[in-house]
């Protein structure tokens, strides 16, 4: 350990029983001055209550628009090792897989060529390489890229396709979520990597509506299971549920939103056309109740954290698409939807923030979809939608 | 007539170096450029091979300030030496 490190107000930071990053980085500040440099201009921030980091928008690698994220120190003689403090996004494995061997792979690169310190995952999904000099980036990549990874989105560009684990280990899956988010991270490498929109598109697959991923709430585009025909019910286990204790009628059928579950002894009845696939029930009785047979996915559109404008939920575009490679309805909408963004969009426009300007009615009609009423996102959120026979009755001319 | 990729990279070139310092330009603002002149004759792709073809020659670079542009390559005010 560094013995000139002095960080009182951080030392807080290490109490108690969690994890501390603090106590992570202090472990590689007797090695790299970047670390010990981190903490220092950290404690600095605490006392003052105040960040000293400056956007560096240019810094990148030949070829690539996204995947750094520039950082300089503002205060680089106080603290010469995060002068340069620059940030790599590396495109995670579906599913976020990996052999121990992959991960010292990367590890090994990184103390050579940066702090050493990595954020794994960040809430984009990549693995993030915290810390590096300008004249560094360049051999990082050449060293990633030598060993098969590759450099995930930042910018206005396709943000690093992200999965559940899906198939890989969960039995909710209704669709494989792993070889979709391999599969659009291989057709889409240019948006990729070479920004060309108005803003940020992030798209996120979760297998079933439990959502691991998040995707309704951080995505603009998100891919979640789902399953039309009936939930699949085991009468045998239901009824050793009940037997052993569990309370299924105050927590499974008195949870059920839409009331749509009755019990009788130890039978459970469905009447599946008013349910809305919420999942509790499956959650509370995995062994008996399972997803139906019917799967595939509903897409939803317009997530997003407030940044330019407020924080947006997505909401549902397409209820049901059945997801099959080599997955061609998807590519198909996808086009679809950033042509006529890329066309109508404002610098800067989410594509949720872009269909609240133009209307529900004017971008299903830019992207060839018809007005369902699954796209009401809540009761009196009304779509006033119009239909081209109105506007020929209103003597626009002959259809 | 479809105008060749380089002369769309040229003409590109010389609007982002009338732009530099005073607008960043997108790739989509550089395509719809061309489009505004050109009509037909331009395609989205030849327009992005045309931007693909400025950003590995190293003649240009993308920025990056709230949203991404497509810039001179230069030395930026926040850049610690
Ligand atoms: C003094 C008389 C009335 C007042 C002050 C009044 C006020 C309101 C208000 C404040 C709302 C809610 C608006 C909203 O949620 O944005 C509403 C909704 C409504 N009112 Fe009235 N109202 C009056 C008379 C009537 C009459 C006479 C009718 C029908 C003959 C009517 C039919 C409705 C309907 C259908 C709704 C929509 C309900 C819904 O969507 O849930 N109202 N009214
Ligand atoms: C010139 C005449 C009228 C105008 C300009 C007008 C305008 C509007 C507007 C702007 C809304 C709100 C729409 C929204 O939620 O975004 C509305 C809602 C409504 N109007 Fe009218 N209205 C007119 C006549 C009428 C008449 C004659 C009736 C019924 C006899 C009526 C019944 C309603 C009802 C029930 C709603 C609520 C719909 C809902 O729940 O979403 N309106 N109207
Ligand atoms: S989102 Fe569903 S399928 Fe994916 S890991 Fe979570 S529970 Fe399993
Ligand atoms: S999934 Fe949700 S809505 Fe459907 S039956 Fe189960 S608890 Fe009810």
């Amino acid at each position: 350990m560094a013995d000139d490190l002095k960080t009182p107000l951080l030392d807080e930071l290490e109490k108690g029983p969690w994890p501390s990053f603090v106590k992570d980085i202090k472990s590689l500040a007797g090695k790299k001055e970047m670390a010990k440099d981190l903490l220092r201009q950290l404690e600095k921030s605490y006392e003052d209550k105040r960040g000293y980091w400056k956007h560096g928008g240019l810094v990148g690698v030949m070829g690539y628009g996204g995947g750094v994220i520039g950082r300089y120190s503002a205060l680089p003689e106080e603290f010469p090792g995060v002068s340069h403090f620059h940030t790599l996004r590396i495109n995670q494995t579906s599913g976020w897989f990996y052999t121990a061997d992959a991960l010292r792979e990367i590890l090994n690169i990184w103390e050579e060529h940066g702090s050493g310190l990595l954020n794994v995952h960040g809430s984009t999904g990549d693995l993030v390489l915290l810390g590096t000099r300008t004249e560094e980036l360049e051999p990082t990549f050449r060293a990633l890229t030598e060993k098969g990874w590759d450099l995930g989105g930042s910018g206005s560009d396709l943000r690093t396709p992200s999965c559940c684990v899906g198939p890989g280990r969960c039995e909710y899956a209704c669709y494989d979520t792993l070889s979709l988010a391999y599969n659009l991270t291989h057709a889409y490498q240019d948006e990729l990597h070479r920004p060309m929109f108005n803003y940020k598109y992030k798209i996120k697959m979760s297998g079933c509506p439990n959502d691991c991923t998040a995707a309704i709430a951080r995505s603009d585009m998100g891919i979640i299971g789902i399953w039309k025909d009936d939930i699949q019910v085991k009468p045998d286990a239901v009824a050793e549920y009940v037997d052993s204790g569990l309370d299924v009628q105050g927590l499974v059928v008195e949870n059920c939103p839409t009331g749509c579950i009755e019990l009788d002894g130890n039978e459970i009845k469905i009447d599946n056309s008013n349910c809305v696939k919420c999942m509790h029930c499956i959650n509370v009785m995995p062994k008996a109740l399972s997803p139906g047979k019917e799967r595939g996915a509903a897409i939803t559109l317009g997530a997003k954290a407030p940044i330019v404008e407020g924080a947006l939920f997505g909401s549902v575009i397409i209820p049901f698409m059945k997801l099959e490679e080599p997955f061609e309805e998807v590519h198909d909408l996808i086009e679809r939807i950033w042509e006529f963004w890329d066309e109508h969009g404002t610098n800067r426009e989410r594509i949720g923030e872009f269909i609240e300007r133009v209307s529900l009615a004017t971008f299903l009609e830019g992207i060839g979809e018809k007005p369902l009423p699954q796209m009401i996102k809540a009761p009196r959120d009304n779509p006033y939608v119009f239909y081209e026979e109105y506007y020929a009755e209103e003597g626009e001319g002959e259809k | 007539m479809a105008i060749p990729v380089e002369q769309l990279a040229d003409e590109m070139y010389e609007i982002i170096k009338e732009s530099a310092g005073v607008k960043k330009l997108k790739g989509g603002d550089l395509t719809k450029a061309m489009v505004a002149k050109y009509g037909d004759e331009v395609s989205r792709a030849d327009a992005k091979a045309a931007i693909r073809m400025l950003i590995d020659s190293g003649r240009c670079v993308y920025g990056y300030f709230g949203g991404s542009s497509i810039e001179l390559p230069h030395s930026e005010a926040a850049e610690n030496k």
